[in-house]
């Protein structure tokens, strides 16, 4: 054993591996600010980062609709509605938790 | 004119504001992290310290699935890749979001990006949308659900209690709901769509086929692309 692995393997162990941790999702969050701020923005680039967002959106929400079955995908629909209708991310919250619970509380 | 970022504390504040519809889904999230934290072994410091470094609720809580209580380098080593991948998507939300952050200072730049999440991304991608150029929005959301995320790790550790229920009231839809509202401010006509749907087609794709959240960073890229490319 080299002092090294017996340090991890002591009271150290856990904040290391805490201290991993963030050090990993800080890496995550400046990465991609970090990147672009060095990247020479061509129009094309620009097409792309404009699209982002929406595909970040979509990406995210499409497949869990999917995978909460009915309450879900029922739920995210009635939110973007309300959202659509109102402009309030409220009345979108409130119209997709009230639509996810009625139809849990119906049995699916 | 006026078009250059600007950074205040009435932009933090009304960033803060913003984040309150959220704030009842954190609380159980983060009482939910501290139960299961408290169930893998974690002392109560390490869970709050936890809860206030990585300050990330689905990668915390995959990473208590790799939670050892004897550590080695590779097991260390481990920890960290399975935290990278879960908040990978972090990288493209932070790319989105960069022309915003021009001309930050690179210390409050730095700061800013720690308290960087979903939430506070989303918070502030509808405000820029909208016209919106004070940077400190992102910042007040941002500190505003560190702080509650940080506290409610607390009740949900000690009472081990907390965690059972956010199915009942659909607390644990919140933040897909709060994705789905995002598309209307984002939405400028179909034409500027079609990158959307080659991001959920290959998103629906990608979950089909590889285990995981892969297809948050899949779909998102296929979507960026997508916008390059088609004129």
């Amino acid at each position: 054993m080299s002092p090294i692995r017996d340090w991890i393997a002591g009271p150290a162990g856990p904040y290391l591996a805490i201290l991993a941790m963030t050090a990993a999702t800080y890496l995550c969050r400046a990465g991609g600010v970090f990147v672009m701020s060095r990247v020479l923005i061509t129009p094309r680039l620009e097409r792309g980062l404009r699209a982002l967002p929406g595909s970040i959106v979509v990406a995210t929400v499409l497949p869990l609709a999917v995978q909460g079955g009915p309450p879900a995908a029922l739920g995210l629909i009635a939110a973007l509605a309300a959202m659509a209708w109102l402009r309030t991310e409220l009345a979108a919250l409130a119209a997709g938790l009230a639509v996810v619970s009625l139809v849990r509380a119906a049995g699916y | 004119m006026d078009s250059a970022s600007r950074f205040t504390l009435q932009g933090c504040l009304h960033g803060a504001r913003l984040t309150l519809p959220l704030m009842p889904g954190l609380v159980v999230f983060a009482s939910a992290f501290g139960t299961a934290a408290q169930q893998r072994g974690l002392s109560f410091e390490q869970a709050l310290a936890t809860s206030a470094f990585v300050f990330a609720g689905a990668a915390q809580m995959v990473a208590l699935e790799v939670w050892q209580q004897v550590w080695a380098p590779g097991t260390i080593l481990g920890i960290a890749t399975v935290t990278a991948v879960v908040n990978s998507r972090m990288v493209l939300a932070g790319a989105a979001i960069q022309p915003w952050l021009r001309g930050e200072p690179p210390g409050r730049l730095a700061a800013n990006l720690f308290f960087l999440t979903d939430a506070s991304w989303l918070i502030a991608t509808r405000y820029r949308e909208e016209g919106g150029r004070d940077v400190g929005v992102l910042f007040g959301a941002g500190i505003a659900l560190w702080a509650l995320w940080v506290v409610a790790t607390v009740p949900g550790y000690l009472a081990g209690a907390l965690g059972g229920e956010p199915r009942r009231f659909g607390l644990d839809v919140v933040m897909p709901i709060f994705f789905s509202a995002m598309l209307v401010p984002l939405w400028r006509g179909a034409r500027a769509a079609r990158p959307w749907a080659v991001a959920g087609a290959v998103a629906l794709v990608v979950q089909a086929l590889v285990p995981g959240y892969a297809f948050i960073v899949a779909g998102a890229l296929a979507g960026a692309v997508a916008g390059a490319f088609l004129e």
